[in-house]
């Protein structure tokens, strides 16, 4: 099976900078500080796994990890 | 510290910028981006003599690590200056350490994320085209005089609900914090003294009749003890956002406004393709990202295997950081849809920019407007670009020539 993908945001290492909404709308929601976590349990929907990696490469505080299922 | 602090004595000329480097002088000013790479090529940390004493990291991970580290390095100091006269006004959360850093900012936090700029952009888009009406008819303008200058101020103006006509005012303050005060105390500090007799106005008339702005949200907002703030703090936090959210943002609409108008390729790729309008806004802020802060050294550590002593400043150059090759591949390269982009013009850490979704938000409208009345620019050859000193690098002169139009 080639790989379903989840992304998870470091809550301890994101600091708002925002790329990841941005980026991937789809995969990430922000909080009332504007601070980012995954939206609902991270799996990411076929086609949007671009949006993940990239979310992840641009993010400045290397807080996004996608894990490969 | 004498208390007649005036203008010092100008600074004598840099000739070993490894050893002796100046973020104010004039070749820094117009040029930086050569000095940074000689620097880099020396050491990931160099230091001077001047400033009292003040190092600077110069790759990406000595800058990151230097931002993490609220240990060793207090922010209670965030402009590198001639002089270190003691503490007496602070800026919360941008001049605050943990524990008092993250309550501070979280007040602050709410009236800045994407979904709240998306309800002001209306207003900066009429902002920007009641400015290019102006000098539409001209066929050229100097744009950081006429354009870029006036964004960003009326529209923090018009969050604060201060009256957006009073912008002349915070943009003279703005001059002699974060230029004039480098070298001259007594403009600082008179500076600070109008801005803070100012907002002392403005806060006692919501005492008395409560708006639906900013200033209001502060005044109504809880600490963490549950207690409403002090005037103090709440007038930091005013003297923060108007500091901060003016000539930072002014700079990254002219730089970018500069870059476009002597690169026709990439103007026209950016009116031919709009939709790269938002990686092409990070390669912008990443390549000429405006704002350098500082911090104090408080406690001995090492940054990239130097050692780093207490008694210095540190200017914290995101700028450098940005073009350190070793992070970013062709790293003096503007590419408008650069994949992979993960720069720290808005800073690293705790204190990543409140106001960065507000910058991002100005940049994009301010250049779509423009780039859709105004689509075919140049320099002026008769006018000269000239560049802020000091902590926020952008254009203060910046002629343009375009055609014509109504």
């Amino acid at each position: 099976m080639s790989g379903k993908l989840r992304v998870h945001v470091d809550p301890d290492k994101c600091q708002g900078h925002a790329r990841c909404k941005s980026l991937a709308p789809e995969l990430f929601d922000l909080d009332e500080y504007g601070n980012a976590h995954e939206h609902g349990d991270g799996v990411v929907p076929a086609g949007l796994e671009d949006k993940a990696w990239l979310a992840k490469a641009n993010c400045p505080e290397i807080a996004i990890d996608v894990i490969e299922e | 510290m004498s208390d007649s602090a005036s203008a010092m004595p100008e600074h004598p000329p840099v000739t070993d910028w490894v050893h002796d480097f100046d973020h104010t002088d004039p070749r820094w000013t117009e040029n930086p981006f050569p000095i940074w790479d000689e620097l880099r090529a020396a050491s990931p940390v160099v230091h001077t003599e001047r400033f009292l004493g003040c190092y600077m990291p110069t790759t990406f991970e000595a800058v990151k690590q230097i931002a993490h580290d609220t240990e060793h390095f207090s922010s209670r100091r965030v402009i590198v200056r001639d002089v270190r006269p003691p503490i007496t006004s602070s800026a919360p959360p941008i001049t605050s350490d943990p524990p008092e850093h993250k309550p501070a900012k979280q007040l602050l936090l709410p009236p800045f994320t994407p979904d709240a700029m998306k309800k002001l952009e209306p207003r900066v888009r009429a902002i920007c085209n009641e400015l290019i009406d102006e000098f539409i008819a001209e066929g050229k303008c100097d744009a950081a005089a006429r354009y870029t200058k006036h964004i960003p101020v009326r529209t923090i103006a018009h969050m604060l609900g201060i009256p957006e006509e009073d912008s002349h005012l915070f943009i003279k303050w703005i001059h002699e914090i974060l230029e004039l005060g480098i070298k001259d105390d007594a403009a600082l500090v008179g500076a600070v003294q109008e801005m803070t007799a100012y907002f002392a106005e403005h806060i006692a008339a919501r005492r008395q009749r409560p708006t639906d702005d900013l200033i209001s949200s502060l005044i109504n907002a809880r600490g963490k003890d549950g207690q409403p703030l002090d005037d103090a703090h709440v007038l930091g936090s005013l003297r923060l956002l108007l500091i901060a959210g003016i000539d930072t943002t002014w700079s990254a609409i002219g730089a970018s406004l500069w870059h476009l108008a002597r690169t026709p390729a990439d103007r026209e790729r950016l009116v031919k393709e709009p939709q790269l309008m938002p990686t092409a806004i990070e390669e912008l802020l990443r390549v000429y990202s405006p704002v350098t802060m500082a911090r104090e050294v408080m406690k001995e550590t090492t940054i990239a295997g130097c050692p780093v002593k207490p008694g210095n400043m540190v200017l914290l150059s995101f700028p450098a950081a940005n073009r350190d090759p070793a992070a970013f591949p062709d790293a003096d390269k503007i590419v408008l849809d650069r994949k992979s982009n993960p720069h720290a013009a808005f800073g690293l850490g705790i204190h990543r920019c409140v106001g960065s979704n507000l910058a991002r938000m100005e940049m994009t409208v301010a250049l779509q407007e423009w780039l859709k009345r105004i689509p075919d620019f140049r320099l002026d050859p008769a006018g000269k670009v000239t560049w802020s000193e000091g902590t926020v690098r952008g254009p203060r002169q910046l002629p343009i020539r375009f055609e014509k139009a109504t």
